[in-house]
């Protein structure tokens, strides 16, 4: 009985959880595979071939020759889509660098402090992550208006004579971005430099390497680990980003996230926007499995 | 020890104030007399009088917070089942699928999960409101909470629960009297990040909302849209001020059961 019972239990510990993801995650990315292969229709929901069973086997086999490539022919067609596609890689990939550039040395600088502050100044960096993100990003538009607080701040100190347009270009993107992700770069580079062994960088100078050198040579290889991984947790959710561009970027800015959401929302092609949605699933198939190994490898290490 | 030099304070300084300076605008702003978000023009509380006037935000907060409560309890029984199968169970049948399946929505850009959960949705015939955001929260968050209470279960002190089970406890049990008790402040702070999480989304919530389940956000970025008032810069205010709340509830019980465990520890030392 006994055995029965904490077999079962195991079971349930696994199938529950299980079945939930393959059904709200797997399946409906079968879903938009199959939706990006049919046609724009005016009905609900508005795409044909729709699947009944109904139909009965001659009917499935008959909507499935209604499926056709056409939309992923019209997005390598379309520069516009391309041009997305180009520009959210580029866009997330200057954001990530700065994101580092910003984030190593806080972090380095939170990992040298003494021990006893370690875990507030983390609490600190965690706080504004619970904010909402909707909020943070909204803060900036006062910030990079015209006659916004900064343009305000770098007229009063005479550093500029008119007021730099900021919100609405690229630049409002790659500090929404930086900004918004920030904590995501800080925690595995700082989690990395802690447990980091201090007396090696002591043997290096004792060697008589500079500090330099001796920071490019020792701490940072140490630290790789820590920037892949921040790197990671910036990159591939901000190719996808919507709201950062649509808020800070205006009108003109080309992110795919945005492109998917117009399409969806206002011309209400369901299809285009699901083989969009696959498009970018596949550049970013490659990154998320090499995240996923990553976190296994952390796991196994962890055990 | 190192001393701590002064670049490293002056980075982590300059840091914390470029995380924490646009957040403190936010506030400060929320409490200007004037209409215009960026010239100050005295103290006054009006915007919050206009907010709590304000039905439909205040409509929309309703919904947000009964789907937060909801999504987030759910997500974190989830959550922790699907925590300890990755950890206890090492070996079964489509394990790499699944930790895959754990791991891949932390970063698939939001626009993708929404659109995939709504083509779902329609492909049922489930119809779009309520309940549809909350299953669209409950799968985001459920994997959230799964990598927190993993991480604790990580770095827990398996003997315990084996001592349990030798003694006939049943798994279940186990569970309950040995395992729950020891990983609940991560569990606690899984819900509360599921919680926020949950309160905070607007991409996922406006695929799979439908008529009459308007969110905070999706209210909040629809007035946006056509400008910046500070009575959207005071319902943010209250957002930040209830994420506060949270948080700070959550350490003090965090830190509490830390400390409790410690004395328990003390004792049971001692009195061998």
């Amino acid at each position: 009985m006994t055995k029965l019972g904490s077999r079962i239990f195991s079971r349930l510990v696994i199938l529950v959880p299980y079945a939930w993801l393959v059904f709200f995650f797997l399946v409906p990315f079968v879903i938009v595979f199959r939706i990006s292969l049919s046609t724009t229709a005016i009905a609900q929901p508005p795409y044909e071939p729709v699947f009944r069973l109904a139909d009965g086997i001659a009917g499935i086999v008959d909507n499935i020759r209604q499926l056709s490539f056409d939309n992923f022919i019209w997005l390598t067609e379309d520069a516009l889509y391309i041009n997305a596609y180009l520009s959210s890689i580029k866009i997330a990939g200057i954001s990530t660098f700065l994101a580092l550039l910003i984030a190593y040395p806080i972090a380095y600088g939170m990992a040298q402090a003494p021990r006893t502050w370690r875990p507030t100044l983390l609490m600190l960096v965690i706080l504004p992550f619970w904010t909402s993100f909707l909020i943070r990003v909204y803060a900036w538009i006062a910030i990079l208006k015209p006659e916004g607080l900064l343009n305000q701040l770098l007229l009063s100190l005479g550093l500029i004579n008119e007021p730099l347009i900021i919100l609405n270009t690229n630049w409002a993107i790659y500090i929404g971005i930086v900004y918004s992700y920030l904590p995501f770069m800080i925690l595995p580079i700082y989690s990395a430099l802690e447990k980091m062994d201090h007396s090696l960088i002591e043997a290096a100078q004792d060697l008589g390497c500079p500090p330099i050198s001796a920071f490019w040579k020792v701490t940072f290889p140490l630290s790789l680990a820590g920037v892949v991984a921040g790197c990671m947790l910036v990159f591939i959710p901000a190719v996808g980003e919507f709201v950062i561009p649509d808020l800070l970027g205006g009108s003109q800015t080309l992110m795919i996230g945005k492109t998917l959401w117009t399409e969806f929302n206002s011309n209400r092609d369901w299809p285009l926007s699901a083989a969009v949605a696959t498009v970018l699933l596949l550049i970013l198939v490659v990154p998320i499995v090499f995240f996923q190994n990553m976190q296994a490898k952390a796991e196994e290490r962890g055990k | 020890m190192t001393k701590w030099s002064r670049f490293n304070i002056v980075s982590v300084a300059l840091g914390f104030a470029f995380l924490y300076l646009p957040i403190v605008l936010l506030v400060v702003f929320s409490f200007n007399e004037s209409r215009l978000v960026t010239v100050w023009a005295g103290f006054s509380i009006k915007w919050y009088v206009s907010l709590f006037n304000n039905q439909g935000l205040m409509d929309a907060a309703w919904v947000t917070i009964r789907v937060a409560l909801l999504s987030a309890t759910i997500a974190t029984v989830l959550g922790t089942m699907a925590a300890l199968s990755l950890v206890r169970f090492t070996r079964f049948r489509g394990r790499m699928l699944f930790s895959g399946m754990v791991y891949a929505p932390l970063v698939m850009p939001e626009v993708i999960t929404g659109l995939s959960l709504l083509l779902l949705f329609v492909a049922i015939g489930f119809d779009r409101g309520f309940w549809t955001v909350t299953l669209a929260h409950i799968t985001l968050t459920m994997c959230f909470v799964a990598v927190v209470v993993q991480s604790r279960l990580l770095s827990f002190d398996r003997s315990v629960e084996e001592a349990a089970l030798d003694l006939g406890a049943t798994p279940l049990r186990t569970f309950i009297e040995v395992t729950l008790p020891i990983i609940a402040p991560a569990v606690f702070s899984g819900w509360v990040l599921a919680f926020t999480l949950s309160l905070d989304d607007l991409v996922i919530a406006s695929f799979t909302s439908g008529p009459g389940a308007t969110t905070l956000p999706m209210k909040i970025y629809s007035q946006v849209r056509l400008g910046v008032t500070p009575e959207i810069n005071a319902a943010c205010t209250l957002l930040i001020a209830l994420v506060a709340v949270g948080v700070i509830i959550a350490s003090i019980v965090t830190k509490r059961r830390e400390l409790q465990r410690q004395r328990d520890e003390h004792a049971a030392f001692a009195g061998t």
